[in-house]
């Protein structure tokens, strides 16, 4: 089969070695882009969120291409981005495009047919459990290795002496990773990769601030979505962690790791938990940003998106109680980046300005 | 006399101002941008260098507005700010002790919280411009009302009719509907004002703790119908400087003070620059699949400058 997936940052690497060692066809989705949008904007609903139309661009183009095979995950919940796949199919179809889309539901929710689509997969590939089992395992250590290159250049990027050094270092050490095949190869690849950013010329006397970005899953992965919003950031000189990677709930080390820790300290703020989507991770990762001293959070939220709208008119308290400064962009289908370089300078100088005054209070202690 | 000079190009409007040494405004120029910033910012800077003559010595210059960047290479900037920080700045010079600031410009509005003289919150409307000086132009000229008489049409109203106030063309399509039914056009103007105040609280507002003194500037404060909308929702009365419709300007020479007290010196071209010729074009670059479009920026047939690259190829320095 032809297999293509949605385009979510840097994870298109993983999931390209994944198809192509399950044993079928791999069709690359492309980063989106202008034509993308176009085509998006063009045949989905309206009022459609703009993770939607990206996504239906997406798909039109990798069929262009001649993808058979679309896998995306569904979803449950308020948020009604459990059922853009069916409409996405439904589009398709209309269109006349011969397009299968399968969606991994969670597996919580409907096991066997998280399995019946699973084994599907591995049939039409022709390999054994084992293998399959083994192939998947290697596209996970792919995954993490990816998320590790890229969490590193994030650090590295305020410090840069010149502009643009740590994002060619970071497009070299994806490439490393591109090429590895097999655990041990992915292993030595990661270190090769975290080298070359490390060896990045940087001034270690600057004192970056740091900011937390949270908000709607789809627009927080994919920096075409959100005008790449880290590296602009750590071009301004600040360093960003998310609170999506999608391998950030195994790691001890992340800030925001295990759902459960999100939905707890949020819940002096939203009781009824579920309000669909990223919603109530939003408040939660925002307090949890406070607790561990970062500077600010971005919330980044598509035009529309009602988890996101919620969140956004509880964040003014968890602001005040936990003194953080909140910035919300949301996003469109703008691809004009001059307004929100304007917001990010303006929070940027907001940070600064509130650091300095910090200072000072403690000084004067 | 030591002048510092602040140019600030927004998408309608360019301001330029040079301010002396205590703060004060010495010469000022309100032009419409007509979407020529680089002609627009000669034409303004050649006009106030003839007002103030051999009389002020520029000891520095900053420039803020959505031309920012494009406009520091023109007039030789010593500080680029963006307009937020830029408005605050001059707002908390003009009334002390400040502790909100609404703006509302040419297709921005912004609402800036100081506390103690920091910022220490902002909004500003991103998906929609409903509420803006553009929106304002353009029904007073479908209502054939010169904009400078508008505010003066609403102040006359006594029952104000209720108007969307959500999205620009909703407000555009409710008005010309109470328009055929014959509500008179004062009331529709007034009902108006409050339609894009309320808009404004509701989505820049949203959730922020308005404290006065309240200051409102932008090119909109001159609208005293909006003056009076914000003082009857509020419940206060909000304070607009003199100079409201220069402030991003006044902030940028007042950053400019600022930032030369420290350097000791200027990157000022002059005001003389309205012979020189100043010209970008653009290329696609297909070094790679993100198909950036680069800026190229001269100066009598001189490259000085690229932009508009992500990766920093072909950037040579902006800023």
């Amino acid at each position: 089969m032809k297999i293509s997936f949605p385009h979510m940052g840097h994870s298109y690497i993983a999931f390209k070695w994944l198809v192509e060692n399950i044993g079928h066809e791999c069709i690359v989705p492309p980063e989106p882009s202008k034509r993308t949008l176009d085509l998006g904007v063009r045949y989905a609903p309206e009022f459609a969120c703009i993770p939607f139309k990206i996504l239906m661009g997406t798909y039109l183009e990798v069929a262009e291409k001649g993808a058979e095979v679309i896998i995306t995950s569904g979803g449950m919940g308020p948020c009604r981005a459990g059922y853009y796949w069916v409409m996405h199919q439904y589009i398709l179809n209309e269109l006349g495009k011969d397009l299968e889309i399968i969606a991994f539901e969670p597996p919580l929710c409907d096991l066997k047919d998280f399995w019946r689509k699973l084994h599907r997969l591995r049939k039409s590939g022709g390999l054994s459990v084992r293998e399959f089992i083994q192939v998947i395992k290697t596209a996970w250590e792919k995954i993490k290795a990816i998320d590790d290159i890229e969490m590193r250049s994030h650090e590295v990027r305020p410090y840069e002496i010149n502009r643009g050094d740590t994002t060619r270092a970071l497009w070299k050490a994806l490439d490393m990773i591109d090429k590895a095949n097999s655990v041990k190869e992915i292993e030595e690849a990661r270190q090769e990769g975290l080298k070359v950013i490390n060896q990045v010329p940087q001034d270690l006397s600057r004192n970056p601030l740091k900011v937390g970005i949270v908000g709607e899953i789809y627009v927080v992965l994919e920096p075409a979505a959100n005008h790449y919003i880290q590296i602009m950031l750590g071009e301004m000189g600040v360093q960003t962690d998310r609170s999506i990677y999608l391998t950030s709930y195994t790691r001890e080390s992340a800030i925001i790791n295990r759902e459960e820790d999100i939905f707890a300290v949020a819940r002096p703020y939203i009781k009824e938990a579920p309000i669909g989507g990223h919603g109530v991770n939003s408040i939660g990762e925002t307090i949890l940003y406070a607790k561990h001293g970062f500077d600010g959070v971005v919330q980044l939220a598509p035009f529309a998106c009602i988890p996101e709208i919620v969140a956004k008119s509880i964040l003014p308290k968890v602001s005040r109680d936990y003194d953080i400064p909140v910035l919300t962009l949301f996003i469109d289908e703008q691809t004009g980046k001059a307004g929100v370089q304007t917001r990010l300078e303006a929070f940027v100088d907001l940070l600064e300005k509130r650091r300095e005054s910090k200072k000072r209070e403690r000084l004067v202690v | 006399m030591i002048g510092y000079l602040g140019v600030d190009v927004g998408s309608v409007s360019t301001n330029v101002v040079i301010i002396d040494e205590k703060g004060e405004v010495i010469a000022s120029r309100y032009l419409r941008t007509n979407g020529k910033p680089i002609e627009t910012v000669q034409k303004g800077l050649y006009s106030v260098g003839e007002e103030v003559g051999d009389k002020v010595q520029i000891a520095g210059v900053g420039t803020t507005g959505s031309a920012r960047y494009l406009v520091s290479m023109i007039v030789g900037a010593d500080i680029v700010k963006n307009e937020i920080t830029a408005h605050a700045v001059a707002a908390s010079n003009v009334v002390k002790g400040v502790q909100t600031i609404i703006e509302i410009g040419g297709q921005d509005s912004k609402i800036i919280i100081l506390r103690n003289g920091v910022v220490t919150d902002f909004a500003m409307n991103t998906v929609c411009a409903a509420g803006t000086g553009s929106f304002l132009d353009q029904q007073a000229n479908r209502l054939c009302i010169p904009i400078e008489e508008f505010g003066d049409y609403a102040l006359k109203a006594k029952n104000p009719v209720r108007i969307a106030g959500r999205c620009a063309v909703f407000a555009e399509s409710d008005m010309i509907h109470k328009q055929q039914l014959g509500y008179n056009i004062e009331d529709i103007i007034a009902g108006l004002c409050e339609a894009l105040v309320r808009n404004y609280m509701n989505n820049v507002g949203k959730g922020k703790e308005i404290l006065p003194p309240v200051v409102f500037q932008g090119g909109v404060a001159a609208n005293k119908g909006l003056v009076a909308a914000f003082n009857k929702y509020l419940g206060l009365e909000v304070i607009v400087p003199k100079e409201h419709g220069v402030m991003g300007a006044i902030g940028a020479a007042l950053l400019a003070r600022e930032a030369t007290k420290k350097t000791g010196q200027t990157n000022f071209k002059g005001f003389n620059i309205k012979d020189i010729s100043f010209k970008t074009d653009s290329f696609e670059c297909n070094g790679c699949s993100n198909a950036c479009e680069v800026v190229q920026f001269y100066e009598n047939d001189e490259l000085i400058a690229r932009w508009g690259d992500r990766c920093g190829k072909w950037e040579m320095s902006t800023r």
